[in-house]
């Protein structure tokens, strides 16, 4: 059995560990936006990127968007029913969209799709040698790998959001207007009474940024820190997911209380 | 100790000992390149050659001595000097190391494009002439993926001489190349060193291909450099350590089997004690 000085003990190097983590990771965020002015010049390997990460998660975050909006439009007709408020479903929907499901679930759905892939494409560039040849090139991995990817994800992630917040009123509008039969003047009227660009809209396209920002920095530091082994690589990928996922939720609620916390 | 070396020097070891932290894998390591001169580095498998690679290449440092390529100490180099060091030099890779998100032709161009200012055309000029030299023209247009093992290295061949440089360090450039791919490689390799003027490292254990091509051979095992000289001198040798090596004996003072180290006795015993 442990001994209170070894808990303690223990205990210190996990938060020690813990420290140095989170200061290796600021440290390569700082990298790349340090080296992002000279990569950026090469507009093509952004584009490249944007391209890769983004077009491929399309359709992912296309069809999860509609079937939000499916299941965004029967939950609310059926709060706004009791209280005779159908007319109100538009701008429900597009307001849960816009300000929060849109950014959240978006970016949640991009460190599965696009981040993980991140992660292992980088993770197996580093065991297969390719980042140490870079290197021994006078090529410097961060500005050439790393950079081009990070604004890629940065770019792709709120157009992301917003395909999936029009796909989601699209659904609202089928299920209320095609399904339930509301009045589909008053779904779009109110929609556009209610949603403000400023407020909600704006608001929603900052916290899209900064989920692509943290999503595609942890994709990345989890691949350039994995160990150069198929069992490094999959662990990194793991831990996308979940740092990515807590760090996206954890965000949500400090943007969502300073944006909207009156 | 401080060694006078010829002006043409590219690389030199000076008394260096290289190792993984505490751990020292070469020491005592004295070698040198020089202008036109194709260098072998043997020994066995685990005996130290891909160590002295990442010390010529400044991915590690020497624990003691001096490493110094083109007259400057690599230790002493950082950011912009130590870039403009190593596009001097080529390097190729044991496993190839090539970008598996670019094809063939693409994987040739990277330094190009990375170096140089060079139009598209000239590009394509040079990057069709290195993988026509190795015989992969026509392979070009192939992703990584879609090539053998063996093709992968003379395409990462291609790329390690495309900047045409002054050192050119090739790790096990023979391993798993078809007979006759091995015959034109090592070819290659001496004539690309006659006609660049460049220096060539080569660290392999092929005894056959290396000794018909190079000027000079260092022999690295058990922790040190063993012997060193021309093929004809280390041919006529009757060291038992080159002898063992060149004849490929089982017995004799390199040993087959890992030592047993004092880890090794203990995960041993804890294991024995588990079991029981």
């Amino acid at each position: 059995m442990s001994t209170p000085f070894e808990l303690i003990s223990r205990l210190g190097a996990r938060v020690r560990k813990s420290i140095t983590g989170l200061g290796a990771f600021m440290r390569l965020g700082g990298a790349i936006l340090a080296r992002s002015g000279a990569a950026l010049r090469r507009a093509r390997l952004v584009s490249q990127q944007v391209h890769f990460i983004g077009n491929h998660s399309l359709l992912i975050i296309a069809v999860s968007g509609l079937f939000v909006g499916f299941v965004l439009g029967l939950q609310n007709y059926y709060t706004l029913s009791r209280y005779g408020s159908e007319e109100a479903l538009g701008l429900l929907v597009a307001l849960s969209l816009t300000r929060e499901l849109g950014p959240v679930v978006t970016a949640l759905l991009f460190a599965g799709r696009a981040g993980t892939s991140l992660t292992a494409e980088i993770g197996l560039m580093k065991a297969g040698e390719q980042l140490a040849a870079m290197e021994v090139m006078a090529v410097d991995p961060i500005r050439r790998v790393l950079v081009p990817r990070f604004w890629g994800g940065v770019i792709a992630m709120p157009v992301l959001a917003a395909v999936f917040s029009m796909v989601g009123v699209i659904g609202g509008w089928v299920v209320g207007v095609l399904l339930i039969g509301i009045d589909p003047g008053a779904f779009w009227s109110q929609m556009q009474e209610g949603v403000d660009v400023i407020n909600d809209v704006l608001n929603g396209f900052i916290k899209s940024v900064v989920f692509g920002i943290a999503v595609t920095l942890v994709a990345l530091h989890a691949g350039w820190t994995a160990r150069a082994t198929p069992e490094g690589v999959s662990r990194a990928t793991t831990r996308t997911v979940v740092h990515s996922s807590l760090l996206v939720l954890g965000l949500d609620f400090v943007m969502t209380a300073l944006m909207f916390g009156n | 100790m401080t060694s006078v070396s010829p002006p043409d020097t590219i690389l030199q070891f000076s008394d260096v000992s290289l190792g993984y932290g505490d751990f020292t894998v070469l020491s005592g390591i004295s070698i040198q390149a020089l202008k036109g001169q194709v260098v072998a580095l043997m020994g066995g498998s685990g005996s130290g050659k891909t160590t002295l690679l990442r010390a010529a290449t400044a991915q590690i440092v020497a624990q003691k001595g001096r490493v110094t390529a083109f007259g400057q100490d690599i230790a002493q180099l950082t950011g912009e000097s130590l870039r403009q060091l190593r596009q001097r030099m080529g390097v190729l890779f044991q496993q190839g190391a090539l970008f598996t998100d670019l094809n063939v032709f693409e994987n040739v161009a990277f330094p190009l494009r990375e170096h140089t200012r060079i139009s598209e055309a000239q590009i394509q000029d040079r990057v069709l002439e290195k993988l026509d030299a190795v015989g992969l023209e026509a392979a070009a247009h192939l992703r990584i993926s879609e090539i053998s093992g063996g093709m992968a290295r003379r395409v990462a061949l291609a790329r390690a001489i495309v900047l045409e440089p002054e050192l050119i360090l090739y790790d096990e450039p023979f391993a798993g190349l078809d007979p006759i791919s091995l015959g034109i490689t090592a070819r290659l390799i001496r004539d690309l060193t006659d006609k660049l003027k460049c220096a060539s490292v080569l660290i392999t254990h092929d005894v056959k291909e290396s000794f018909a091509i190079a000027d000079q051979v260092y022999m690295v095992g058990q922790g040190k450099l063993i012997a060193e000289g021309t093929p004809a001198e280390l041919s006529a040798s009757t060291d038992p350590f080159v002898r063992q090596f060149l004849d490929a004996q089982p017995d004799g003072p390199i040993a087959f089997h890992y030592p047993v180290t004092p880890a090794y006795t203990k995960w041993l015993e804890q294991r024995s004690r588990r079991r029981s």
